[in-house]
């Protein structure tokens, strides 16, 4: 009999510690009900900054445990920090805002907590299995917390058009993750990568085809977006700040591993796939979000262009590109952090106000907080000098130098498109006149929207430190 | 100071007063006095430091002086300032018409003050960073980052159609830019560097510069603008206010033909040879036809906005000349335009803040009540003719000079333009201050005032002089065109001898 080797748990220990947390804070909230909400929040937001800290004092360089399921590289710690920065940022978003609506019920932390267990998980799998569980156990949390408000018509809307959409991107998942098993006879991927060193069949490029749909579903690329408009409008708001910026860097973080880490010896065969998805997703994004009269549905329509230009930067196949990935996600964490903070403090006395003409002569109402928002739009639309700029900058960089010019000249044309409204946005707020101020920000917004908004501006005085990271993170994939 | 340099200084000091402004709190009134008084010193301060610049520039000196390098994005794309004598002129024109500018807005703007004298310190920055940056991508930078306060400028405090024209402005300019990113993109993987001053040196290959030239005239051109692509100058300039109109006639459009001598013409010299004909065909075009709609303006800011145009064509044709002649004109047309064009958005705000309309139509024989103005606006009329004694001759008259050594036709073509120049700055200006006092409304109107006497007297008096002594800036000029032309052939008989062995 052979004997039992306990795999190293060292490396996996920030989902531990968040999966352990997320016991007891259930067992909290079990025994003392809904008191406990206030607890149990600070106690979630404790342990995303602990896993932080964690993720953060692993040693530098590759490991891999649980007989190879699971890889802890530069690359993993970069899009860890990330997906906990988002996901602590957005708790801190929802905290007033669901005590105003009446939701704050104390699982809710919780399941931010498990959601974002899986996005690690997501990050670091090294096989398609472990890949699978890391998915299902962040889907399954968000599809509750979608429909949380659920007198909502909308909201359970949005949750229930989540659930089957996301089950059947699971399936399509799955049934790529099978085909590349029963081609490549292995799950992990470097022995997948191993297995096409000498030529592939064309299962593998059937496998590949759907792997890519599943994963195009996660990161709401075109032609599997359909669901996000609907879902950002329809969620409360923090869960969708939750879906654009933590759900985001977890998604994309796969795609990267998955594409880059598994396929390596078939580059030109996915490659066209990303191409295509990319054009598409910038395309789109950019003319659909134009009529948008609801600013929740517009940020919808503004993530799908968005993931499109960082999919420019995976397209491009080098360690150029996937540098310019990291760059895109850490400073569009920053701008998509902001951008809801200002959707959140759209309150008036009556309630959330949520239409784009709502923000009318914002600048003479509350010019501290239109100004915030003016500059995290410019940096969405890419204008320098704001962070936005140097996103697009290393994304479009890798294309050029990958050749991929025809690629690289469509966005950059879709991206002056989507600068439209984007300004038409400033427009309202600088040109129009005003309609009222909103409820003062709660502290937990002017944090967030202070941090983002000083990221966004200031990011060209010093960008060495996070392209720096994120170069030495890409590296680590190569 | 803090590692930083003279030009840095420039940089920053107009941002230090916008954080300023922006610290104000109190009444409304007195934030309003402080907002201006603060910009006023800092755009004073930052003139008398770019002066300061100016002392220590070696003018005989064609390299890049006053240099400073800072760490950015990578150790190939830095932070990297400099100075020669192609960009020092334009540097110095920015920092002196700003002041002008502060003053012009002292009473029209009274609204939304702050926010105001901000987004001009803003502009005053990046204008000043398009000049100075001897790095492509912080080039880049500055170029875009205009974008935002002009923007803001137009449709904040502009016209009835403010909204229109700003958004024209934004993305017509933006899509002209965004190319050209590419073309940067290109040439930093060609090069492996984004440094100018070794662009300058680097040969890209003839296949690739024509694409890159492309790029980036596709964003020179609309800046410029050149025609077909100046349709958003005329909306732009006419909803602006007037300093909006000053800032955009001086210097944002001097940024295309500062990117042509800069760029397009010694980076890609074979796509330059190349291209010439286009260039001189596109030239010649904007010279006659936007003359001929000049003449047709019932506007008056409109009329300027159109003859901006016509003589930026002779910017054009005279850089891509390629002589001596040719170039030192264009460079000097570009400097007397920035003066004479601003002086002129200066002279129609004098009126507009009076009457409040632009309407040739309802003006006539303002010279009965107005002697001073009616005398600043002739010398400003003349020196946008072209009249000998103003700078404007001279600029005009080199550009055509260099034309004619290259291509007679063109010259020709070219120098009917100088005819309907006069057409439509004379007719406009008898219709405006000559004729009968008719108008109720005009028999009311005070002269000059001191701050406006203040404003137009300064350029009047440069206008002038330099039209009698241009030595001073065409000196600036002299050695960084022979140091051009001098790579330029070397290239182009570099380019020849190739093509030539391999045949």
């Amino acid at each position: 009999m052979p004997a039992l080797t306990v795999p190293a748990i060292a490396p996996a220990l920030p989902e531990l510690l968040l999966a352990a947390g997320a016991l007891v804070l259930v067992l909290i909230g079990a025994v003392q009900g809904d008191r406990s909400r206030g607890l149990v929040g600070a106690l979630a937001l404790a342990l995303l900054v602990a896993a932080g800290l964690a993720v953060a004092m692993q040693p530098a360089g590759r490991i891999e445990t649980f007989n190879g399921a699971f890889v802890v590289d530069g690359f993993a710690r970069f899009m860890k920090l990330l997906t906990l920065l988002g996901a602590a940022a957005s708790l801190i978003l929802s905290s007033d805002y669901l005590k105003r609506e009446r939701l704050d019920r104390y699982e809710y932390p919780i399941l931010v907590v498990l959601a974002t267990t899986g996005m690690l998980m997501m990050i670091s799998a090294n096989d398609l299995i472990a890949l699978y569980v890391g998915v299902e156990l962040q889907s399954l949390a968000l599809y509750v917390i979608a429909a949380m408000d659920r007198d909502n018509a909308r909201s359970s809307e949005a949750g229930l058009k989540y659930f089957v959409l996301g089950a059947l991107s699971s399936g399509m998942l799955l049934y790529g993750a099978s085909l590349t098993y029963g081609f490549s006879g292995t799950v992990s991927f470097p022995g997948i990568a191993a297995a096409l060193q000498n030529g592939h069949s064309a299962g593998i490029v059937f496998g590949v085809v759907f792997l890519a749909a599943g994963l195009a579903f996660k990161i709401s690329a075109v032609p599997f977006h359909m669901w996000t408009p609907d879902v950002y409008e329809g969620s409360p708001t923090p869960v969708t700040a939750f879906f654009a910026a933590a759900t985001k860097m977890a998604a994309m973080a796969m795609t990267v591993r998955v594409f880059v880490g598994a396929f390596p010896g078939i580059v030109p065969q996915w490659q066209q796939i990303v191409v295509f998805i990319a054009i598409a997703s910038m395309v789109l994004g950019a003319f659909a979000a134009i009529g948008q009269r609801n600013i929740k549905r517009l940020m919808a329509y503004s993530s799908i262009g968005h993931m499109g230009y960082a999919l420019v930067g995976l397209a491009a196949g080098t360690e150029q590109g996937v540098n310019g990935v990291l760059v895109y996600m850490a400073l569009y964490l920053a701008m998509t952090l902001g951008a809801f903070a200002c959707i959140i403090a759209m309150r008036r006395e009556g309630g959330m106000v949520e239409e784009i003409d709502d923000l009318a002569g914002l600048a003479r109402s509350q010019p501290a907080l239109a100004f915030c928002l003016a500059m995290l739009l410019f940096s969405l639309a890419g204008i320098p000098p704001l962070a936005g700029f140097f996103a697009k900058f290393y994304v479009f960089a890798a294309a050029i130098q990958a050749k991929l010019v025809t690629l690289a000249v469509i966005g950059i044309v879709a991206s002056v498109v989507g600068a439209y409204y984007y300004i038409r946005i400033v427009k309202v707020m600088y040109f129009d006149e005003p309609r009222g101020a909103y409820l003062p920000m709660a502290p937990g917004l002017k944090l967030v929207l202070g941090v983002s908004s000083a990221v966004v501006v200031l990011f060209w005085l010093a960008p060495a430190p996070l392209v720096g990271a994120a170069a030495a993170a890409a590296k680590s994939l190569f | 100071m803090f590692g930083l340099g003279i030009l840095s200084g420039l940089l920053v000091l107009p941002l230090v007063g916008a954080a300023f402004i922006l610290t104000l709190r109190g009444e409304e009134e007195a934030v309003r006095s402080n907002a201006r008084w603060a910009a006023l010193v800092t755009t004073v301060a930052t003139f008398v430091l770019s002066v300061v610049a100016w002392q220590r520039f070696d003018g005989g000196n064609a390299a890049f002086q006053l240099v400073e390098t800072h760490a950015w994005l990578t150790d190939s794309i830095r932070f990297k300032l400099g100075v020669d004598g192609f960009s020092m002129p334009f540097v110095l024109l920015t920092t002196f018409l700003m002041p002008f500018c502060i003053i012009a807005s002292w009473q029209p703007i009274e609204t939304r003050v702050k926010e105001y004298m901000v987004a001009f310190l803003v502009l005053e920055t990046t204008m000043i960073g398009v000049f100075v940056a001897l790095d492509l991508v912080l080039f880049y930078l500055f170029f875009e980052a205009g974008l935002i306060p002009m923007f803001l400028i137009i449709g904040v405090w502009g016209g009835k159609r403010r909204v229109y024209a700003a958004f024209k402005f934004f993305l017509y300019t933006l899509l002209g830019s965004v190319l050209m990113l590419l073309a940067v993109m290109a040439m930093y993987w060609d090069a492996g560097t984004t440094d100018i001053a070794v662009l300058l040196k680097h040969r890209f290959a003839p296949a690739m510069q024509t694409w890159l030239w492309l790029a980036f005239f596709a964003s020179f051109a609309v800046k410029m603008p050149m025609w077909p692509v100046h349709t958003w100058l005329p909306d732009a300039h006419v909803e602006a206010p007037t300093a909006g109109s000053v800032i955009l006639a001086a210097i944002l459009l001097k940024m295309g033909g500062y990117g042509f001598i800069r760029f397009s013409i010694p980076m890609f010299p074979d796509a330059s040879v190349y291209f010439t004909p286009l260039v001189y065909a596109l030239s010649i075009v904007a010279i006659i036809y936007t003359s001929l709609v000049a003449m047709m303006q019932e506007d008056m800011k409109k009329l300027i906005a159109y003859s901006s145009v016509a003589h930026m064509g002779f910017v054009t044709m005279g850089l891509f000349t390629m002589t001596p002649q040719g170039i030192q004109g264009a460079m000097f047309q570009m400097v007397s335009h920035g003066l004479v064009s601003g002086a002129l958005f200066l002279c129609v705000g004098v009126v507009y803040d009076r009457l409040h309309t632009r309407m040739i139509a309802d003006y006539g024989g303002l010279v009965h009540r107005m002697p001073v103005y009616a005398t600043c606006f002739m010398v400003f009329t003349m020196a946008n003719v072209g009249l000998p004694g103003t700078s404007g001759f001279v600029g005009e008259f080199l550009t055509l000079t260099g034309a004619f050594k290259v291509n007679s036709w063109v010259a020709f073509f070219a120098t009917t333009g100088v005819i309907l120049s006069a057409a439509y700055a004379l007719w406009l200006y008898r219709r405006v201050i000559f004729g009968k006092l008719e108008k109720e409304k005009l028999k009311s109107m005070p002269d000059l005032n001191y701050r406006e006497v203040l404003v137009l007297v300064p350029l009047l008096l440069l206008v002038i002089w330099y039209g009698v002594q241009p030595g001073a800036v065409l000196d600036a000029f002299a050695a960084p065109t022979t140091e051009l032309l001098k790579s330029t052939q070397a290239a182009l008989s570099a380019a020849k001898t190739a093509a030539l062995t391999l045949h």
